[in-house]
């Protein structure tokens, strides 16, 4: 048997690691066209893509707004929930305040819930896709502008789902975090087992 | 055999001539020597990890305790322990240790392949474990556990250089794997004895060569998911930060890619051990050897694919969900090949119940009631109550610090003759196993009972309802302290004993080539190859 030197069996497992290493970095944007190719985690589909129109079977839309705790906003959805026709496009607007003494960008991460919906649900436009800024104290209203795919009412997979929820959570933008120093610190750590401790037993 | 080496020793009797203690110790490229500095290195991590256990345990023995001073400091000394435990005690046993001894002894070849990158393995350990210890001492401490997860793990909940000391740690123990893997395979691939084909190695050697395959592919994805942690908290980038783009839970299915099959990189060189041990002291061959051999590679494959059990309640829909809980049953297959190819062994068999043969048979009981509750736990539904409770805690104690621990412990009292030239003390070591075995049990399997009432995991603090079979499992952790000092003394007096040894002291049951070297082997051993008929 032709035996290949301990030289070249090292190198082929060196080749092994490094290929690992490489796909653990590769995971990165493999993952995120994952997500956005199959609706995992609730990713909608994005893009200019207009719908087929309106069809007569109607479907819950509601509307959730979060700010990370670093955020200083106030954000809220002007509109509780719609009931949309399948394959109608509509707009829907949130409404935010920027509470603190300067202006702060944020950017808002978003999905959809139940997440079996999200391949079905298409975003044309949204305020979601920049980063938005707001200046001190000063108000502002964001647009989006979506539709939901007819087929998710014949899919056997997806025809239960009667309410989409669609939600957003704000964050301030790491460059703008990072130039007003308001980098989140966690500060001196919470939990002492002292009495006065959170989980103090009577 | 005997003859051959006699023979090697008379005739270039300046090659057994040993080296200097310092070049011999430092700067080791003998395979049993670099063996022996990985086992005394993992007692001390085990030492080390264990004392953290029973600080651990003293806190938890009563609610409102203030043995910890912070929660911080609970947190830092958990992630300690994990680590130090997984890294720095077992897998330095069992892959450096054993491993290095005894692979190259068993497939007959004089060293490792490449001797000079098996003292880099081992040194690059003990800087890593300084730096573990660094983690646990400097400010206040990195406590985001052995899981790492971000946002935890980030700089604003884990601020200053702590986190980044273990993760640097986590780094070289994971270069100083890697290089060892890569000796073992080139080793077991290219060093065989002639005869020695792969289906008729010993399964110890089967088991390291899957260990290390299994290192190979799943250590690379850890070192990229803590390089990209590093620059998350250094340098301003945002894998895992949602504010700039990124995915907490991306992190989550890179660690457990590593996670998972690290777990039984933990277990299968016990696998291994144990095997030959019901073997030798049922004086009978290996049950269904190849199945035994094969099951070990279906457990490695099939240990890639079921890494998400690990995150059902991060958001998965159910069909992923569905899909990772089956995959995770089927590993119970192979696994069931193993503990009824060893019950069958033992069938029949004239079994010697000496000190080996009882930790072996503790081992096989203990890991199949961690085995039993890891089905449980696969289930996605019954894992959404039970996830991140004490439930979990006793299940991976039961295979790990249980199951893992008892094949270090049976390969200990099996090779220790063979590795020093010294036999145990056996009334003691007898002692040491029962010692072992109560406090274990006291100590792991109250936790079932935590669990199952909602007690969570990773908490410096209870309510009060917990407290009577936390203080029993507290009681088990001091019992198991004292189990660790009889091992100490075991260690004592098997080095000052006099008795001397013969090559083979478990007589006909033990047949791998081991046992046709003097006790301890020559310095260099095989200077001749041996042959297989």
């Amino acid at each position: 048997m032709a035996q290949r030197s301990n030289g070249a069996v090292a190198l082929g497992l060196v080749g092994v690691i490094a290929g690992m290493g490489g796909l653990a970095f590769a995971s990165v944007p493999l993952y995120r066209m994952f997500c956005a190719a199959t609706g995992y985690g609730g990713t909608p589909q994005i893009g200019p893509q207009a719908g087929p129109g309106a069809t007569d079977i109607f479907i819950t839309v509601q509307f959730n707004a979060d700010v990370n705790g670093g955020m200083p906003w106030r954000f809220e959805p002007v509109q509780r929930k719609m009931r949309v026709a399948l394959g109608d496009e509509h707009p829907a607007f949130y409404e935010a305040r920027n509470l603190a003494s300067t202006p702060v960008t944020g950017v808002s991460t978003y999905n959809v819930t139940p997440e079996k919906a999200a391949q079905y649900f298409h975003k044309t436009q949204c305020f979601c896709f920049n980063q938005q800024t707001i200046a001190a104290g000063g108000e502002a209203q964001f647009p989006l502008s979506f539709w939901v795919d007819p087929a998710i009412a014949t899919d056997p997979h997806t025809r239960d789902v009667t309410t989409i929820t669609l939600s957003y959570t704000f964050f301030r933008s790491l460059e703008d975090a990072n130039r007003t120093g308001a980098l989140a610190k966690a500060g001196p750590h919470i939990g002492s087992t002292d009495a006065q401790g959170p989980i103090a037993t009577p | 055999m005997t003859a051959t080496s006699d023979h090697a020793h008379d005739g270039h009797d300046h090659h057994d001539h040993k080296p200097g203690f310092f070049v011999r110790w430092f700067c080791s490229t003998n395979h049993k020597d670099i063996g022996t500095l990985y086992l005394i290195f993992a007692i001390i991590g085990g030492l080390t990890g264990g004392a953290l256990s029973i600080m651990m345990r003293a806190q938890l023995m009563h609610p409102d305790s203030h043995i910890f001073a912070s929660g911080q400091h609970w947190n830092a000394v958990i992630t300690s322990h994990g680590l130090l435990m997984i890294f720095f005690s077992v897998m330095p046993a069992l892959i450096g240790g054993f491993g290095n001894w005894f692979v190259p002894i068993m497939i007959g070849a004089p060293d490792m392949a490449f001797p000079r990158l098996n003292n880099i393995s081992f040194w690059l350990l003990p800087p890593a474990y300084v730096l573990i210890l660094a983690g646990q001492m400097v400010g206040d401490g990195a406590g985001p556990g052995w899981t790492l997860y971000p946002p935890l793990s980030n700089s604003t909940f884990q601020s200053g250089p702590a986190a980044d000391f273990v993760l640097f740690a986590l780094h070289l123990a994971g270069i100083s794997s890697l290089l060892g893997a890569i000796n073992f395979i080139t080793t077991i691939f290219n060093m065989r004895a002639p005869g020695m084909t792969l289906h008729r190695m010993p399964l110890f050697v089967w088991s390291m060569l899957v260990t290390a395959f299994l290192l190979l592919l799943s250590v690379p994805v850890l070192a990229g998911a803590i390089t990209m942690l590093i620059t998350d908290r250094n340098f301003g980038t945002a894998f895992f930060n949602p504010e700039g783009g990124g995915d907490p839970v991306l992190f989550q299915h890179l660690f457990w890619f590593f996670g998972h099959p690290e777990v039984y990189i933990m277990i299968l060189p016990g696998f291994g051990i144990v095997s030959h041990i019901i073997a030798t002291f049922s004086k009978k061959p290996i049950f269904g050897y190849l199945g035994m051999a094969y099951a070990m590679v279906a457990i490695g494959v099939v240990g890639f694919v079921v890494w998400a059990h690990h995150m059902y309640i991060s958001g998965m829909d159910v069909d992923t969900r569905a899909y990772f809980m089956a995959a995770t049953m089927i590993i119970a297959v192979p696994t069931g090949i193993k503990i009824f190819s060893w019950i069958a062994t033992m069938w029949g068999g004239s079994i010697d119940m000496e000190v080996p043969m009882m930790w072996a048979l503790g081992f096989i009981f203990l890991f199949t009631v961690g085995g039993v509750t890891g089905v449980v736990l696969s289930n996605a539904g019954i894992d959404q109550a039970l996830h991140n409770t004490y439930y979990v805690v006793a299940h991976f104690h039961y295979v790990l610090s249980l199951g893992a621990v008892f094949s270090m412990f049976a390969g200990f009292y099996y090779w220790i003759g063979k590795m020093s030239g010294h036999q145990y003390p056996n009334g003691l070591a007898k002692a040491h196993f029962w010692v072992t075995f109560i406090a274990v049990n006291v100590t792991f399997f109250p936790q079932h009972f935590l669990g199952l009432a909602g007690m969570p995991r990773r908490y410096v603090d209870y309510p009060a309802a917990f407290e009577g079979w936390n203080k029993v499992s507290s009681y088990g952790a001091f019992l198991g302290g004292i189990s660790m000092l009889m091992f100490l003394v075991i260690c004592f007096l098997t080095f000052s004993s006099k008795k001397k040894l013969a090559d083979n002291y478990w007589g006909e049951g033990a047949t791998t080539l081991e046992w046709t070297l003097t006790s301890p082997p020559a310095f260099h051993n095989f200077e001749e190859l041996p042959r297989l008929k």
